[in-house]
């Protein structure tokens, strides 16, 4: 076969010598051209079913959840019914969502917060990524056949700081995204019995926060609002829902008396005290998709 | 319609799923009148080599194409840059100033992966079924898909050097693309998750041009390694099953390219340029089953053939429109 003939294709060349009436015998040479092609199909389909199933490993060996923004449902759900769209990324006001990447496999183009960067301070008030989302990955009303991970349904509507004195004052969130936990106690400033002086994370952070004293509607860059507080609560001045952490007294495992962080139930885990502790690394982390326990 | 156009209509719709399209067809008096006449039609044969050399070989549906491609694309890009908020989200879903505009294939995916669809998915999708159901199905393909512009240079790549005898064309067994689909709508169904989406390098180069490159853009660039060094347009022919399914929505739309006959001069540069050859049987000589054919759904309204025929003889056509006028 000519080249000329292999672009143009088969057709042609059945044109130029007539057909014998049933099949003709196959050359050797087109024998072989036959067994080639059903090759390179077979490594076509190796390569791209390869490529395909492998995203699936990423989620099997995962270390850590993600925590994903608010409204979403649970990981497995989340991971099949998010189209990768990228509009909730949009439309977030102090860009805290981000799409996964390759290593994430099948979650490729999926969006997420890392909350230590910028967490989720619903400067929105409508929670807009869950507005924004076409097919119902991040949702207000989860529909009903999907089962509520333990300890995720919320007792009450979570209370937006912000919008204390509205007529409608709730973030209409049913379930939290994940909880707050104070994973290194050792090195909360609280518990030390340490103040706080100066930019939350240093001069470089670029994360922003909506602080109701200076403006309701722009949220600005933690570094242009420093602290300066006896006893660090950084966690709670940031805390954008209301009642969900607090400094108590607690009793030492020797029985001193000591000043700690202490999240309530209402914590929804948008991450917000992650962002803004002081200590590197932060003392106060969110567990994703974890549930309330008392 | 003749009873031929009729069966090839059928055929063509089984090549799309892979079959090597018939060559029997019952052909219409008219049509055997202008085949008759060509044969063996010294005047003719005269004409057409004279033509041919004269003919100057025109851009224009592929500047056309191309600057609508950019756009659309750029669209996405600019609305989110300065948050103008005209065409949010990628080409997997988006809103148009408000509108939710649903790839099907996407959806497809979701639903079946998810098992429970929204009303603004639904809203969606049949926005997007009826824009290219009017618009002429893998009309998606050439004309908005980013990686069809890639692969579109990546082939010219891969010509070059099939002309300097460094590379051949290999080609795969089409069938192939209808096995992807049915198999990524099962791993869908069945797994929960959406396989494809993670490797379809339109929604993979759609999120890199709008929320920046990522590791990701290496599938793609490894596609287009294979598409240059050994089979043309390896994944837009023989993989993806976007294109099968806007294919689908084509069959019943109206726009397509018209193939006529009479001035054919049957050089088959026309298939050459072709993505998609098997629609273009129809131009062989002997072939055409009536005086004017129109070409099959798979077809991607590239517009390549139109601006490679030397004689007119392939044009973009609405159906009916003319009856109409």
């Amino acid at each position: 076969m000519s080249d000329e003939e292999v672009k143009v294709g088969a057709g042609e060349t059945a044109q130029a010598t007539p057909k014998p009436a049933g099949k003709p015998p196959l050359s050797k040479e087109r024998k072989q051209q036959a067994r080639r092609r059903v090759l390179r199909t077979i490594l076509l389909t190796g390569g791209v079913l390869g490529a395909a199933v492998s995203g699936w490993l990423p989620l099997a060996y995962a270390q850590k959840k993600r925590l994903r923004p608010p409204g979403a449902l649970d990981e497995k759900d989340f991971l099949s019914s998010c189209i990768k769209c990228g509009q909730c990324v949009q439309v977030c006001p102090v860009q805290a969502i981000k799409l996964a990447d390759l290593v994430d496999g099948f979650g490729v183009g999926t969006p997420f917060i890392d909350a230590r960067a910028q967490a989720c301070d619903f400067s929105c008030d409508a929670v807009q990524c869950i507005l924004a989302c076409p097919t119902g990955s991040l949702t207000y009303h989860k529909p009903d056949f999907l089962a509520v991970r333990p300890g995720a349904k919320m007792a009450s509507k979570p209370v937006l700081l912000a919008k204390e004195n509205d007529p409608e004052p709730t973030l209409n969130l049913a379930e939290r995204i994940g909880v707050a936990r104070l994973t290194r106690p050792e090195s909360c400033l609280a518990i030390q019995g340490k103040g706080f002086k100066g930019q939350a994370r240093g001069a470089a952070f670029g994360g922003e926060l909506r602080y109701m004293k200076v403006d309701r509607w722009k949220p600005i860059k933690v570094a242009d609002h420093p602290y300066d507080t006896e006893l660090c609560d950084l966690c709670v001045q940031a805390c954008p829902i209301k009642g969900a952490i607090s400094i108590e007294t607690v009793f030492a495992p020797d029985g001193s008396q000591r000043k700690s962080p202490v999240v309530h139930e209402s914590c929804v885990g948008c991450g917000v005290c992650e962002m803004i502790c002081p200590t590197e690394p932060a003392s106060i982390e969110i567990i994703p998709g974890e549930g309330w326990r008392a | 319609m003749s009873s031929g156009l009729k069966q090839r209509f059928a055929d063509q719709i089984k090549a799309m799923f892979g079959t090597e399209p018939r060559k029997d067809f019952e052909i219409a008096p008219a049509a055997k009148e202008i085949h008759f006449f060509k044969k063996n039609n010294r005047d003719f044969i005269a004409e057409k080599l004279h033509a041919r050399a004269h003919a100057e070989h025109k851009n224009t549906w592929r500047n056309r194409r191309w600057a609508v491609l950019i756009l659309a694309n750029l669209l996405f890009v600019v609305s989110f840059y300065f948050d103008i908020q005209m065409l949010e989200g990628a080409l997997t879903a988006s809103r148009f100033v408000g509108f939710h505009l649903i790839d099907l294939n996407s959806a497809l995916q979701v639903m079946l992966a998810h098992k429970h669809i929204i009303t603004n998915l639904l809203i969606g999708t049949g926005t997007v079924l009826v824009l290219w159901v009017i618009f002429g199905g893998r009309t998606f393909c050439s004309w908005v898909c980013p990686y069809h512009l890639l692969a579109e240079w990546a082939e010219k790549i891969h010509l070059f050097l099939a002309k300097k005898k460094l590379v051949t064309d290999q080609p795969i067994d089409r069938r192939l693309r209808t096995v992807f689909w049915i198999v990524f709508a099962v791993l869908a169904l069945v797994t929960g998750y959406t396989v494809f989406e993670a490797i379809s390098p339109t929604g993979i180069l759609s999120r890199a041009l709008i929320y920046g490159p990522g590791l990701a853009l290496l599938w793609v660039l490894a596609l287009l390694i294979f598409e240059v060094f050994f089979v043309r347009r390896a994944w837009c022919r023989y993989a993806c099953p976007i294109g099968l399914t806007y294919g689908v929505v084509g069959i019943i739309s109206p726009l397509r390219i018209k193939y006529t006959l009479e001035g054919c001069f049957h050089e088959g540069d026309c298939r050459k340029v072709c993505l998609v050859p098997h629609v273009l049987d129809t131009v062989i000589k002997g072939r055409a089953v009536d005086t004017e054919v129109a070409i099959g759904p798979d077809c991607t309204r590239c517009g390549l053939c139109v601006d490679t025929c030397p004689t007119g003889s392939l044009k973009f056509d609405v159906k009916g429109l003319s009856k109409l006028m």
